[in-house]
């Protein structure tokens, strides 16, 4: 028997969703609705009495002051006119986080009988709509078919158990030419190149047997370039030569020749670690969940940020996670529906289902979400970037794993399902127009609370010293996992034994499930009972499913029968390193003539308008960045908390003032001159932000994430190798070691019509400083009428690459340079000058440029300012007011300064170029004038606030 | 002597710690203590003074927020809650632990039976919302705001915060025992408008207690403005003595002074 339980708003309260979703409608251009009201509709299956049911819906399922409910019917409403109504579930196998609780809450109330429970989500649109609308309406505003449905009358909703007949599943390799390497690779989705396929074939015709599937999926896996980062760490020919190991030549070796004491562990782990204080350390990892979100923007870069958070809990013995950050690629949000290509998703919706997908796992998690940054560009229209970020302390003693035979092998937090299958190989391919079609078993949604409990009983726990071993089932699954942690002892594990969501996985889909929230833990024998009582005391499920050895094998069992068995040896080095080619030609660009416009501050307010210059408070307000109260400097400042911050200040200890700074750097716009200026230029943007709040470089670590098209094409390739050249010249100067990284190299969307498209390079570099004592931060926003406004670092005529350039349609190929010498002694005084407190407020110039910065201090303050361009330091080519207001030259600051603190101030930045500005007014308004003296510029701050306010204030 | 505080964790809590280190701040005993282990008397409710049901998404909110904890308390531990009021003890959630005290039937009154009078629903923006409000403190029975200054700045961090009532009777009594302990306000303590009153609560109500004034619920948190540091415009108006938050938690360890 199936009971249905259906609940409403009250008529006389606020239903939001059905109000969002009639807006939403309204966005696609729909204009013939009404109304819509939305419900919230359960499903259970088993014998439940009418009593029963009446109790669930009362005392669990409805709200009696603001909700109606109704059961095996609908909920009534007073609208006259017949709606249309449609219903929408979760495809078979997708997680349903609520049923789940819904059974629970069930079970609290005493309530017997129910067997399973389905969740749906019915909407009743009134007005009239045509069909196509309908269509519209269910495909683009209410579901992803990627993981939703439209519930049909009569449609079945619960399935009876049933285990499929094991066979196991030899694949015939021994005898296959190259074409069927070939095949066999493509049609399992393996995406092993020939190469790697025969170096299989050539193990196995040593072994004189043929693989099973579950081999061949685990060695596939372990291979991918998500897992080894074979491109990277593999042999590349350049400029003539071979470059043994990109990676190990630049980002590795900077941070081996800087050699910092406080450097932990670093490029190992499953996250950089880095000394905090006398106590603890602290780790962070940055990662990309880019094709799932792609393809269903809520899971993926919901299990984006619930898969990063994991690295901290799976680094050492487990940090605890306490700082989020993310940083989203897009197509332009505006762009018309009719040039949207097939099969893609309107980057509008993107972006939404991506923030509330982090902001869903994120809030539940109780983690701050604090920095972060947003880039459009029509490039990431077929390949959004997902960029997520997790910090985490752990004390100094709890930093290393140890991995011995004879240990349990414990999995415990999430149950395994078919969800995430082929992941890791996945996002080694390029997507194309049938992407939603093809890879859906890739898609996973997060449940944040299973997360939240495995973190809770971890550290006590770690604490205990109940295992010896920990890591993050993540990419690849329990293969990855087991396969990784048990690499220089061996394992031994039996299948059947993992603890599954529902019957029907094969042997080989166990193995390689990427259902979320999972950990594993090697468990000395004599902690298993202490473990496994703690685990169970907090409703977190533990299950042993196996043993490490000593034989350097890892074997696979499935109810006793050997499935797989593979020498961890070959596992993990028989991967053979191919030559790939690399090749990079600067691009032809024009440098265009141009006269400086008539009306700078049009333009001004204009660049501020711009998608990547503009307000982000949509986003991050959602975000909960108070949660573990340790907030210090936020990333919204100002006298409204609404101005841009540049970086985010957390105390991890409430008992101290001990800080850490986090920030970040991107600017694919440079990229597409030069990616090695771009590399230079985001390396600089997340040290200056760091400097501008009051950190320094002395106690800075970085963290790169390369987002490339495919770089198995010479060209794509060849932007990557120039870029970490960038890391490592720039690293040196500043004596900031790279920590962890992490590239994804197959960012390229294929069109129906065949053409492929890649994103414009794209490297993240996050930055993350301690910082001695909070209390000597400084934010952004102008602080006092009557103070002096000082311009900080040399402005050259770097146009090229600026959102100036593009929004007059110009273009000039000169990119912003760095000059890592210059950029480190302005760092350094500025430091100086914020310890001896001379600094009131201090800002970065970035996208924009000075006089974008000057906007955003004065309007996050309701102040103005009155300013020169005459005493700006700049360099000889610079003639222009508008190349001085737009020119988005590196290592510059405007730094507000008190009247009796200037010549201080003033003694402290001898020998950096340092010019005086102005100074802060009471009248909000912007006032700029040039070299000559002349009015270059005068506007209201609070018209380039609302310009700035205006696009994504949805 | 130093009163004995229970902060309540379950499955999603997530607000903690940081309310465990207010209390030790103000100088209580404070431990975290799993409601399982409530459940299962392993812990017993008669061995604290003060019961805190912290912010966090328990059990997810996936049916509504606070309501398997709720029915946790309701079904499960109800005598316990009984007695702990009863023996002149104080009972604080907040966030969260405001949407499970109301929707256990722990205000505006401790009746377990009686069907629920108040709610906290879906902000009127109809998302989660960080941000930061001015809340004015009214003269009430409550313990924990006893010389509590009359304007005061607290986070706000929720999607379903809208107070409301189910009908006015309900609200001429809360008015009529000064319940009504928090309400959003404009900067200098006049009438808000959105989104200085965030969620659309009705008559701008954040917080009430019950008519004792020893069960207090909020949505805002206190317990993230203990620091100076925490004040969003500290490095504009320099750094106070202490946050604002602090004196809640004080009034509370006072009180068992």
């Amino acid at each position: 028997m199936i009971t249905r339980i259906e609940l409403a708003e009250k008529e006389n309260y606020y239903d939001a969703e059905g109000h969002a979703v009639q807006d939403g409608a309204r966005d696609l251009g729909i204009r013939g609705i009404t109304a819509v009201q939305a419900f919230r509709v359960y499903y259970f299956s088993g014998e439940i009495t009418d009593r029963d049911k009446q109790h669930i819906a009362e005392m669990l399922l409805a709200d009696r002051v603001t909700q109606d409910y109704a059961i095996d019917a609908p909920v009534p409403r007073t609208n006259s006119g017949q709606p249309w109504s449609v219903e929408i579930t979760f495809n078979r196998g997708v997680t349903d986080m609520v049923a789940e609780t819904a059974l629970k809450g069930i079970n609290d109330l005493g309530v017997q009988g129910v067997a399973a429970a389905k969740t749906a989500r019915r909407y009743a649109f009134y007005g009239s709509l045509s069909q196509d609308e309908k269509e519209i309406i269910v495909q683009k505003l209410l579901m992803n078919k990627v993981v939703e449905h439209v519930l049909t009358p009569g449609e079945k909703l619960f399935f009876p158990a049933t285990d499929p007949v094991f066979s196991l599943v030899h694949v015939p390799l021994l005898q296959a030419g190259d074409n069927e390497l070939a095949r066999i690779s493509r049609e399992r989705d393996l995406f092993l190149n020939i190469e790697e396929m025969r170096a299989i074939q050539n193990h196995f015709r040593g072994l004189k047997r043929e693989p099973t599937d579950i081999e061949l999926e685990m060695l596939a896996q372990t291979w991918s370039e998500h897992c080894s980062h074979k491109t990277l760490t593999g042999l590349v020919a350049y400029e003539g030569a071979i470059i043994d190991n990109p990676l190990k030549q630049t980002i590795f070796r900077v941070t081996h020749e800087l050699n910092k004491p406080w450097c932990v562990s670093v490029f190992k782990d499953n996250a950089g670690v880095i000394e905090f204080d006398e106590d603890y350390n602290i780790c962070f990892k940055v990662e990309t969940h880019n094709h799932p979100s792609a393809m269903e923007p809520y899971g993926g870069a919901n299990t984006g940020i619930g898969g990063v958070i994991r690295d901290p809990l799976g680094t050492g013995l487990g940090a605890k996670p306490i700082i989020n950050t993310d940083v989203f690629c897009f197509g332009p949000v505006d762009l018309p529906m009719e040039q949207l290509p097939k099969g893609v998703l309107h980057p509008k919706r993107v972006m939404q289902g991506v923030v509330a997908g982090v902001r869903d796992y994120g809030n539940r998690m109780g983690i701050p979400t604090s920095n972060g940054a947003l880039f459009f560009d029509e490039r990431y229209l077929g390949n959004p970037l997902v960029y997520c970020g997790n910090v985490g302390i752990m004390p100094k003693d709890k930093c290393e794993k140890t991995v011995v035979a004879g240990d349990h092998i414990v999995v415990i937090g999430g149950r395994t399902g078919r969800d995430g299958i082929h992941g890791a190989t996945a996002s080694s391919g390029e997507l194309h127009s049938e992407s939603e079609g093809t890879w859906s078993g890739a898609v996973q949604i997060g449940n944040p609370i299973v997360e939240k409990k495995l973190v809770d009983t971890l550290l006590q726990a770690r604490d205990l010293g109940l295992y010896r071993a920990i890591t993050d089932c993540g990419a690849g699954g329990l293969s990855s996992a087991i396969g990784e942690l048990a690499s220089t002892t061996g394992a031994e594990v039996d299948l059947e034994k993992v603890p599954l969501k529902y019957h029907g996985l094969s042997y080989m889909e166990i193995w390689i499930s990427e259902a979320q929230e999972r950990m594993v833990l090697f468990v000395p024998p004599e902690k298993l009972d202490a473990a496994l009582v703690l685990f169970a005391s907090e409703d977190v499920e533990a299950t042993v499913i196996g043993r490490t050895t000593s034989d350097h094998k890892i074997r696979l069992r499935y109810h006793g029968t050997l499935v797989g068995e593979l020498d961890m040896a070959f596992l993990h080095e028989g991967l053979p390193r191919i030559v790939r080619q690399a090749k990079w030609e600067a691009p032809r660009i024009v440098n265009t003539e141009f006269a400086p416009p008539a009306d700078p501050g049009a333009v001004l307010r204009r660049i501020l308008a711009a998608p990547n210059v503009c307000s982000k408070e949509w986003v991050i307000r959602q975000y909960d960045h108070e949660v573990q109260a340790g907030s210090a400097l936020k990333p919204l400042v100002g006298v409204e908390n609404d101005g841009p911050g540049d970086a985010c200040i957390t105390r991890p200890r409430l008992d101290s003032y001990r800080a850490i700074v986090l920030s970040n750097g991107l600017n694919p716009k440079y990229g597409l001159i030069d990616p090695y200026w771009m590399a230079a230029s985001a390396i600089d943007e997340a040290l200056r932000n760091i400097i501008a709040v009051g950190g320094s470089l002395q106690h800075t670590a970085l963290l790169d994430n390369f987002c490339w098209g495919n770089a198995d094409k010479p060209d794509r390739l060849g932007g990557v190798i120039r870029a970490a050249q960038a890391c490592y010249d720039m690293a040196k100067v500043f004596e900031t070691p790279f920590i962890s990284g992490k590239d994804s190299l197959n960012n390229e969307y294929k069109t129906e019509s065949g053409e492929s498209i890649a994103i414009p390079p794209t490297l993240l570099i996050s930055a993350i400083s301690v910082m001695a004592d909070c209390r000597k931060a400084v934010s952004m926003d102008l602080k006092k009428p009557g103070n002096s406004l000082y311009a900080v670092g040399l402005t050259k005529n770097e146009l090229g690459g600026s959102h100036y350039l593009e929004l007059v349609g110009q273009s000039s190929a000169a990119v912003p340079h760095v000059d890592a010498a210059a950029a480190k002694k302005t760092f350094l005084a500025l430091t100086r000058a914020m310890e001896q407190g001379l600094v009131r407020a201090c800002h970065d110039c970035s996208e924009g440029g000075l006089a974008v910065a000057l906007a955003e201090m004065a309007f996050a303050a309701g102040l103005g300012a009155e300013v020169s361009l005459r005493d700006v330091p700049k360099s000889a080519e610079v003639v222009r007011p508008d190349q001085a207001l737009f020119s988005e030259s590196n290592s510059r600051f405007v730094v507000e300064v008190a009247p009796e603190n200037e010549s201080a101030f003033c003694a402290v930045m001898a020998g950096v170029p340092a010019g005086r500005l102005g100074q802060v007014t009471a009248e909000p308004k912007l006032h700029i004038t040039g070299f000559a003296g002349d009015v270059v510029l005068d506007e209201e701050t609070i018209e380039l606030k609302q310009a700035w306010q205006e696009p994504l204030r949805w | 002597m130093k009163p004995n505080v229970l902060v309540l964790r379950a499955a999603g809590s997530n607000c903690d710690q940081d309310a465990h280190f207010a209390f030790q701040y103000a100088g209580a005993n404070a431990q975290l203590i799993h409601v399982n282990r409530l459940l299962d008397g392993d812990a017993r409710l008669q061995d604290f003074q003060i019961l805190v049901i912290p912010g966090g998404f328990t059990y997810g909110d996936d049916i509504s927020a606070g309501k398997i904890l709720a029915n946790q308390l309701k079904y499960k531990l109800a005598d316990q809650l009984l007695a702990f009021h009863a023996a002149d003890k104080l009972i604080i959630g907040i966030c969260n632990g405001f949407q499970v005290l109301v929707k256990a039937g722990l205000l505006p009154q401790m009746d377990l039976k009686a069907p629920q009078s108040v709610t906290l629903t879906n902000n009127d923006s109809g998302k989660f919302e960080d941000r930061w409000v001015y809340l004015k403190v009214n003269k009430s029975p409550c313990v924990f705001t006893k010389n509590v200054k009359s304007l005061v700045y607290y986070p706000v961090a929720h999607a379903e915060g809208k107070f409301v009532v189910r009908d006015d009777q309900v609200l001429n009594l809360l008015k009529q025992n000064r319940q009504i302990v928090f309400q959003y306000a404009a900067p200098d303590g006049g009438q808000p408008v959105y989104p200085q009153n965030p969620n659309g609560s009705m008559l701008d109500i954040a917080g009430i207690c019950d008519a004792t004034g020893r069960i207090l619920g909020l949505m805002p948190h206190p317990e993230r403005h203990i620091d100076p540091t925490n004040h969003p415009h500290w490095t504009r108006e320099g750094l106070a003595q202490e946050g604002d938050g602090v004196a809640i938690f004080r009034n509370a360890v006072n009180y068992f002074r």
